[in-house]
């Protein structure tokens, strides 16, 4: 038999192994009530976000003076309408958009960075790592919030500058978890056969560091989409972040609460949709962290 | 130990210089700030005595060693739109947020440690459920949103309590409510993992064999060895607490130092954003040096590294 026949069928074993991993998975999830639920809800948000120009109802920027502030469920307004007669629903389905726009690459953009960085910082160490691990000390004697705050209110108002915001505050976390994953496995004894046997570095750091840093990437991940989105949400409330007459659940918020002694409809709903959309992620990402990483499991 | 605290604190200096830099050249990375001072149909003299007066006409690397300089010394230069000095802007609005973060704190830890007790003590109960349910949802709802949704519930519709400003007990019970819910969702899971953990051990077994009442060997045996690493993440959770009053004091017009600031990045008024951001910087610092002396003092392997 030649060689490649052999490494093909090595290649074709492992990819079948990876599909069952995926779907027992899946099956392990079905059997998990609150797993499965967070992965509905996060099914049905990106689905609501997706299609949000079929199913809104109403035009979610249309303004219409003679309709502001009307109770839900009347004329038509299931949620009811704003100061300016907008439809909420309307305005709530295209604000999901937002929050996954967000959600989503900020996380993949901070991930990416991070990651390299951790990776050249774990595997390389020396002078790369020493100002990495000063950089980390700076970002954590602030708040997180209060970074990205000011990082927004520098840079000015609008989605790209939140996005960007959220990617420069965020990628330090992914920075640091890859490090030590990465200063780990530097240590173990393939990775010592892979220098003895002349293997090229870039090859030791793609083919056999890389893979182990998967489950670890996916589990901060699942669990950071949650912050970012609240993170949004929290200075788009302030005025900074996303601005009207965009809808944002955040900035929905803000705008609602000067009517809060007259109209409960305009703070409560966006925020509802924000609560629900952060369980779900969270539900689901606890689920994962238990499964990939069973030693993190914080309810043993 | 020694070695290590002095090691500790030659680092936080060097943190909390290299944050004053990053935030001094963040404010200056949005442009020359008179332009944003200054009303757009100012005389150019008034603009040029502007400049000269906050020193914004020399290059940038002198303002930035003038800065330095000056902050050390506790200088961050006049407020912009109140004309006093920003330190002292910042210093009189502390209490307010160190009374906030320290109650919420203190709220936190009686409410989360017997949830967080009972709930690993009566495992897949019903009692242990809902704690469980609690800390799941309590770490979803974002703490401005509970805020509206508090003013909504004991403001306005109850009238109960006041909705804003500061002063009494009564001004303080919403927001601190609010700002500690995060907290107690966190400590309670926290201490339910931690404690069934040290459920587990032999000693525990033992001493309820020997017919050890379950009270002492929940608070004396078992929440002891707990209390370790519990005290590490309530110390660090004093830092994430002060971040978080920034957006609790909007929420409630509380008068502390995130709102002067939230008013102060609004306004462009750098001298006291400086400031304030100066003041937390250090103050977390600080929150994290102490917490790491107190680990090391607890747990003798972290020194010996």
């Amino acid at each position: 038999m030649s060689q490649v026949s052999v490494e093909k069928r090595i290649l074709y074993k492992t990819n079948e192994r990876q599909n069952g991993k995926v779907v027992s998975l899946f099956k392990r999830l079905v059997k998990n009530p609150f797993g499965f639920l967070g992965f509905l809800v996060i099914l049905s948000v990106c689905i609501v976000g997706l299609l949000a120009p079929i199913i809104a109802p109403f035009n979610p920027v249309e303004t219409d003076l003679t309709k502001k502030l009307l109770a839900p469920m009347t004329e038509g307004h299931l949620l009811g309408t704003d100061q300016l007669g907008r439809d909420i629903l309307s305005r709530i389905i295209y604000g999901t958009r937002i929050s996954l726009l967000i959600g989503v690459t900020t996380v993949l953009f901070a991930g990416l960075i991070g990651t390299t960085v951790g990776v050249l910082a774990g595997y390389f160490r020396g002078w790369v790592d020493v100002v990495l691990m000063r950089i980390v000390d700076v970002q954590l004697s602030f708040p997180f919030i209060l970074l990205v705050l000011i990082i927004n209110a520098v840079l000015g108002t609008g989605l790209k500058n939140i996005m960007l915001s959220l990617i420069v505050v965020g990628w330090v976390s992914y920075a640091r978890v890859i490090r030590s994953e990465v200063l780990a496995i530097r240590e173990k004894e393939y990775i010592h056969s892979c220098f003895a046997t002349g293997v090229p570095q870039w090859e030791i750091i793609v083919k056999h560091i890389m893979p182990n840093l998967f489950t670890p990437l996916i589990v901060l991940a699942s669990l950071q989409v949650s912050t970012f989105i609240i993170a949004e949400a929290s200075v788009s409330f302030l005025g900074f972040g996303v601005q009207p007459p965009t809808p944002a659940w955040g900035n929905m918020l803000n705008e609602g609460k000067n009517f809060i002694l007259s109209s409960w409809w305009l703070i409560t709903f966006p925020g509802l949709a924000l609560v629900i959309t952060t369980l779900g992620i969270n539900l689901f990402g606890d689920w994962l962290r238990d499964e990939l990483d069973p030693e993190m499991n914080q309810n043993r | 130990m020694v070695d290590f605290i002095i090691k500790r604190i030659a680092q936080s200096v060097i943190v909390v210089f290299l944050a004053l830099s990053v935030i001094f050249f963040l404010v200056r990375l949005s442009g020359d700030p008179t332009v944003l001072m200054i009303p757009a149909d100012a005389p150019p003299e008034q603009y040029e005595e502007f400049r000269k007066q906050h020193g914004f006409d020399q290059p940038i690397y002198m303002q930035y060693v003038n800065f330095i300089s000056s902050s050390i010394q506790g200088d961050f230069g006049d407020s912009i739109r109140m004309n006093t000095s920003a330190v002292s802007l910042v210093i009189e609005r502390l209490p307010a947020t160190f009374q906030l973060a320290f109650s919420a704190l203190a709220l936190s830890v009686l409410i989360a440690i017997p949830i967080g007790v009972i709930s690993a003590y009566r495992r897949n109960s019903l009692v242990d459920r809902l704690g469980v349910g609690f800390t799941i949802l309590g770490q979803a709802i974002p703490n401005f949103w509970l805020g509206l949704i508090l003013i909504y519930l004991f403001s306005v519709t109850y009238q109960l309590l006041p909705s804003s400003g500061g002063g009494s007990m009564m001004h303080m019970l919403l927001p601190m409510a609010t700002l500690a819910m995060h907290s107690i969702a966190k400590f309670a899971r926290f201490t339910r993992s931690t404690m069934l953990d040290v459920l587990r051990k032999d000693y525990i077994r033992t001493a309820k064999a020997s017919g050890t009442p379950t009270s002492s060997i929940l608070m004396k045996y078992a929440l002891k060895n707990a209390f370790i690493p519990l005290l590490t993440l309530i110390s660090l959770e004093l830092g994430t607490l002060l971040g978080g009053a920034v957006i609790v004091e909007v929420v409630f017009a509380w008068p502390g130092l995130g709102r002067l600031l939230m008013d102060a990045l609004l306004n462009r008024d750098f001298p006291v954003v400086l400031a304030g951001v100066f003041f937390i910087a250090l103050i977390y610092t600080i929150i994290n040096f102490i917490t790491d002396i107190l680990y090391a003092f607890i747990n003798p392997q972290i020194r010996l590294q």
